[in-house]
């Protein structure tokens, strides 16, 4: 039998689109005097959370977006089916630590930068096929923990690079259902792992915008739509440098997107908060699509968009051993419910 | 067979045409800014270390005690302003200006101490804090002791 949802080579078009039913932003000092502060649900006073570690406070803001997610969806935690969720911690200990304390059946996901997005493409699956009636999508990041993992001590001397990008600390949630009031998922590109040899770690935008461009242009191959077809397009964490990489290489395709394309880690912090190119991790498409992008979908300042979550696939180790980065992309598309129905 | 050279050929030069636009797209970084900032700050510190030199000397210090007595005054004050989170402001406008100095090198001991101490004092403070400095003790020492076979031999 031949896969009937499936459009083209890499996407997929849900027949029966299922809806975001509740979203929670959770998010450190820093972004919530961004300039999208006001659109989280939850901004901390600052990074520790009450806690006496980085990472037990990354944990409990995961813990809080997933809560809160699942109240505004006027649920309970036992409704909720299956949880996916991940982070940029070895082992997932974010992710894998917040799952034991709320107690759902639980697929530990990594997809570095686009988990929140991977998250969605496979939430929205389950629901979808008819597998789960409730499924929860979480990612976490955070400053200080991913900053000791992957580069240096915060309080170390260094002079950051212009190209470098600022972890964004900030988890967000959402429950995806078969009915509701929110925006609904309709496609779904599932992303190939990207490498154009970069190496440098303190340039993920430049690493990652391949693999974006290869999703959105296959994303306009298979589903024969176009960029105008779109009120935005959306990249999960690129900043400045990789997001005019983006365009250039959409750009060669064929497809100019100029006019309706941004990146959450342009939007997330202002020039002024001295980020450089701009936001990263898993954090930063998890809260500006659960905080900003759903309130303006809600609204109906944008009706349908086509968001990329993308992910970095480096770790320390291949970093020390010279090897470039792979980088990855996977598009979601968000429609709301208004522009469904016509 | 053919076919499978051909494949990693055309990925190269995917390769180096993408290398070329990354470079034309990323920003320069303000090299002037950074040069004047690292020889200002890196200079600042000599100065304040030739002046503790010469406060210590005049103390009645002879001029080795002296020297290491300088040398433990700039650690002590980069460690302090470390450990209150300063340093790390500082050395943003300073690049190497603060790095090269042996002020930079107590920093480079400090923030993994500080950063590492929730993993507990051995395996946290004790084995990290030298991550970074742990390179230049290993190198420094190896070198000193080539330098003094070296004398040893030919003097």
């Amino acid at each position: 039998m031949a896969a009937t949802k499936k459009t083209g080579m890499q996407t997929i078009t849900f027949q029966n689109p299922p809806f975001f039913r509740g979203n929670a932003a959770v998010a450190g000092p820093k972004e919530g005097q961004g300039p999208l502060g006001r659109t989280f649900d939850v901004v901390l006073p600052d990074t520790l959370n009450g806690e006496e570690t980085w990472e037990k406070a990354e944990r409990k803001m995961l813990e809080n977006a997933c809560e809160l997610a699942i109240t505004k969806a006027g649920l309970t935690v036992e409704e909720i089916d299956f949880m996916m969720a991940g982070d940029l911690l070895n082992q997932l200990i974010s992710a894998n630590f917040t799952a034991r304390d709320l107690g759902i059946p639980f697929i530990g996901l990594y997809g570095a930068c686009s988990t929140m997005f991977e998250g969605i493409a496979l939430a929205s699956m389950l629901v979808e096929g008819g597998f789960a009636d409730y499924v929860l999508a979480a990612a976490s990041s955070h400053y200080d923990t991913a900053e000791r993992q992957y580069r240096y001590p915060t309080e170390m001397g260094v002079q950051r690079p212009l190209t470098s990008q600022w972890t964004v600390t900030g988890a967000g949630a959402a429950v995806i259902g078969c009915e509701g009031k929110g925006p609904a998922i309709t496609h779904v590109t599932i992303g190939k792992v990207i490498d154009l040899g970069i190496k440098d770690p303190s340039d993920m935008g430049s690493a990652m915008a391949p693999a974006a461009a290869d999703t959105v242009i296959q994303h306009f191959k298979d589903t024969g739509r176009s960029p105008s077809d779109y009120d935005l397009i959306i990249t999960g964490d690129l900043a400045a440098v990789g997001r005019a990489l983006t365009e250039q290489l959409v750009k060669q395709a064929g497809y100019d997107i100029s006019k309706n394309y941004t990146d959450c880690g342009i939007l997330i912090y202002d020039p002024v908060q001295d980020t450089h190119a701009g936001g990263s991790g898993c954090g930063c498409s998890a809260v500006v699509l659960n905080g900003y992008l759903m309130g303006e979908i809600r609204t109906g300042k944008y009706r349908r968009v086509l968001g990329v979550g993308t992910g970095a696939l480096l770790s320390p180790i291949s970093s020390f051993q010279g090897e470039s980065i792979p980088g990855i992309g996977h598009a979601v598309v968000i429609e709301s419910t208004a522009s469904l129905r016509k | 067979m053919e076919q499978d050279r051909a494949v990693p050929s055309a990925h190269e030069t995917q390769k180096k045409i993408y290398s070329q636009m990354v470079a034309r797209t990323k920003p320069k970084p303000p090299l002037a800014r950074n040069v004047t900032g690292a020889f200002f700050f890196g200079g600042a510190i000599c100065t304040l270390g030739q002046a503790l030199l010469n406060f210590y000397i005049s103390m009645g210090l002879t001029r080795p005690d002296a020297g290491a007595a300088a040398s433990a005054t700039l650690v002590f004050w980069a460690a302090l302003l470390t450990g209150l989170g300063v340093y790390d402001s500082i050395a943003k406008y300073a690049g190497a200006g603060t790095i090269v100095p042996i002020t930079g090198f107590a920093n480079s001991i400090v923030a993994p101490a500080l950063e590492f101490r929730r993993e507990g004092m051995v395996f946290g403070v004790g084995q990290r804090m030298f991550t970074i400095a742990g390179p230049v003790l290993a190198y420094g020492f190896i070198s000193a002791w080539m330098v003094g076979l070296i004398t040893y031999l030919f003097k």
